[in-house]
């Protein structure tokens, strides 16, 4: 097995996983509440990911990471470094790829909480961010694991978007999908079949967690 | 203090809020059908919901004016609410419910406070349970103590206590106004139930449409209800059109012919000239029922009939009665026993001319 590809998968994934976290709690809140007319904008933005193909979403990332496009310069004065083919820019193009993955349950079960309980802690006076975090996050707790567990799975899984953009670095871009493919590409038929089933084995584990959690039929939550 | 209000906000295409009212510390039913505009009412004092104009002050604050712009967010206007849900907290216990509001005070005078409140409403045993786990009775009790605790400037309660029977609900009413004799602040209580409205009220407001039709006392208002769909929910189970044939001044009484019918009642002297279409309302409770043709009697009105149905609805026997036009009558279990009432043979009606009241005709919409 592909050790050094495993640890690799495992802290983007988790680095992805987190920084998701941060991010679709307040866009999953604003999705959910705003009354603004173009939510669903960003809605069908955000679900972007889910549709296109990842070789589509690849080949736009890598020429926004390149030294031509304003985001490629501004990494490169900030950092010194080019954000194609490293480890941080895996890490962008993961973070926009599973974006959807984290933000549907979020939004899902924030939607489910009941409008009334958000008012009945206003009229008892309090803020929307003390209602947001005593009233919708605790009553939201599984659909924000879901959350976290998807896009984590997600990423661990994902190919193309990490070929276009990351390559086949040994211990800077090498996922073990990648390692697979590399193992296949050279004949290593019987490392391909452990990474794979370790894969798999990791796979089932997660969905069982994540049904075990929501103990309900297939809501809208997309699965990965 | 006094809560006043004027509100205009239009709802859906064809219904339109508009009222203006005043309510004094005690309470002010806000009585009326579904749909007439009484919870957008307690909305809008809340702030849950803006209107489209008007003010909402209580005393001297100014909760809302369209004029000023003025609009006090929801979480800072001091006001309890009591939603018909309830809306407990799922994921708090019963104490966490009452103490959410009071999150500005130290541990232990929040403390010291939930207690209090949970001893005046009956729930002390209860403080450690989720409000899943707690009757429907005590969780209306949770809802009125966690709104009550924070000490707010005005109630607002939105048929807090229409899912209860009728015991629970006394008991609980009881607990409410001992709690608001020292306070004195005004309690708006939304209710449809007329027997809630005579119970607890110290006013009443009635609603149609999202109009007043009638204020007073809930026995002013409901006695004597103006309009028809006002004594349909007041409790006069009969309505009758009806056309003025004769006026006995002497008597203090009229002759009236009810629609499609050759049944003629003696009501009330009122108004409305011979010719003159009316409204008359009986309460179903206000009818005798005799198994022979009574004589010697003060009551006008005695009316044969035969009895269509008879039904058990709690412990009220309700009978349908043919007597030219169709009457609902409520009899005790034991009077519809005495008499063995049943489908069938001929029964009379009695009914006192001051038991029928003259209300407006029908689609007459002002008093």
């Amino acid at each position: 097995m592909d050790w050094e590809a495993l640890w690799l998968t495992a802290r983007l994934a988790g680095l992805v996983a987190a920084i998701l976290l941060l991010v679709s709690l307040p866009l999953a809140y604003w999705i959910t509440f705003s009354r603004r007319r173009w939510t669903f904008l960003v809605e069908s933005v955000v679900s972007l990911p889910l549709v296109l193909p990842p070789t589509v979403l690849g080949f736009y990332l890598l020429v926004s990471f390149g030294a031509r496009s304003p985001l490629g310069q501004f990494w490169m004065a900030w950092t010194g470094r080019s954000l194609a083919f490293t480890f941080e820019g895996l890490v962008v193009a993961s973070l926009i790829y599973s974006l959807p993955f984290a933000v549907q349950p979020v939004a899902a079960a924030f939607s489910q909480v009941d409008p009334t309980l958000r008012e009945a802690s206003a009229t008892l006076g309090a803020s929307p961010l003390r209602t947001f975090m005593r009233i919708v996050l605790p009553l939201s707790k599984q659909g924000v694991l879901t959350g976290v567990i998807l896009s984590f799975a997600h990423t661990v899984g994902e190919f193309g978007v990490v070929l276009m953009v990351g390559g086949n670095l040994p211990g800077v871009t090498r996922t073990v999908s990648i390692s697979i493919y590399d193992q296949v590409q050279t004949l290593q038929y019987a490392e391909a079949n452990r990474t794979a089933l370790f894969l798999l084995a990791f796979s089932f584990t997660v969905l069982l967690v994540v049904h075990g959690l929501r103990r309900r039929p297939l809501a809208a939550a997309p699965m990965a | 203090m006094t809560l006043t209000a004027r509100l205009l906000t239009r709802l859906s295409p064809g219904f339109t809020l508009d009222v203006t009212f005043q309510a004094e510390p005690g309470v002010t039913v806000l009585f009326g059908a579904s749909g007439s505009g009484k919870t957008t009412i307690l909305r809008c004092v809340a702030g849950l919901t803006r209107p489209h104009t008007g003010r909402i002050a209580i005393g001297e604050r100014v909760l809302y004016d369209s004029q000023t712009q003025a609009d006090v967010a929801v979480q800072e206007r001091r006001l309890g609410y009591v939603f018909q849900q309830l809306a407990l907290f799922p994921h708090m216990s019963v104490a966490e419910n009452i103490g959410y509001g009071l999150a500005a005070l130290p541990r232990d005078e929040r403390r010291a406070r939930v207690t209090a409140a949970a001893e005046s409403f009956h729930i002390s045993a209860l403080l450690d349970r989720r409000p899943d786990r707690v009757s429907g009775g005590e969780r209306q009790r949770t809802a009125l103590a966690r709104a009550l605790v924070t000490d707010p400037d005005a109630l607002l309660l939105d048929e807090p206590l229409s899912a209860l029977d009728y015991a629970i609900q006394r008991h609980i009413m009881d607990d409410l106004r001992r709690w608001n004799e020292a306070r004195r602040i005004p309690v708006l209580y939304v209710t449809h139930s007329h027997r809630e409205a005579f119970a607890l009220g110290d006013r009443l407001i009635a609603l149609e449409h999202g109009r007043i039709v009638a204020s007073g006392s809930p026995h002013e208002v409901l006695d004597h209800p103006a309009q028809a769909p006002l004594a349909a929910l007041a409790g006069f189970e009969n309505l009758f059109d009806a056309t003025v044939m004769a006026r006995h001044e002497q008597a203090g009484t009229m002759t009236c012919l009810l629609a499609g019918t050759s049944t003629e009642l003696e009501v009330p002297l009122g108004v409305a000239a011979p010719g003159a279409p009316i409204r008359v309302a009986i309460r179903a409770g206000d009818i005798l029922v005799s198994d022979r043709e009574p004589a010697g009697l003060s009551a006008r009105n005695v009316l044969p009939g035969t009895v269509e149905r008879c039904i058990m609805q709690g412990a009220t026997v309700v009978a349908t009665i043919d007597a030219g036009a169709r009457f609902t009558v409520h009899l005790t279990p034991g009077g519809a026993e005495t008499l063995a009432l049943r489908p069938g043979p001929t029964v009379w009606l009695v009914i006192k001319t001051y038991s029928c009241r003259v209300t407006g005709p029908r689609n007459s919409a002002e008093p």
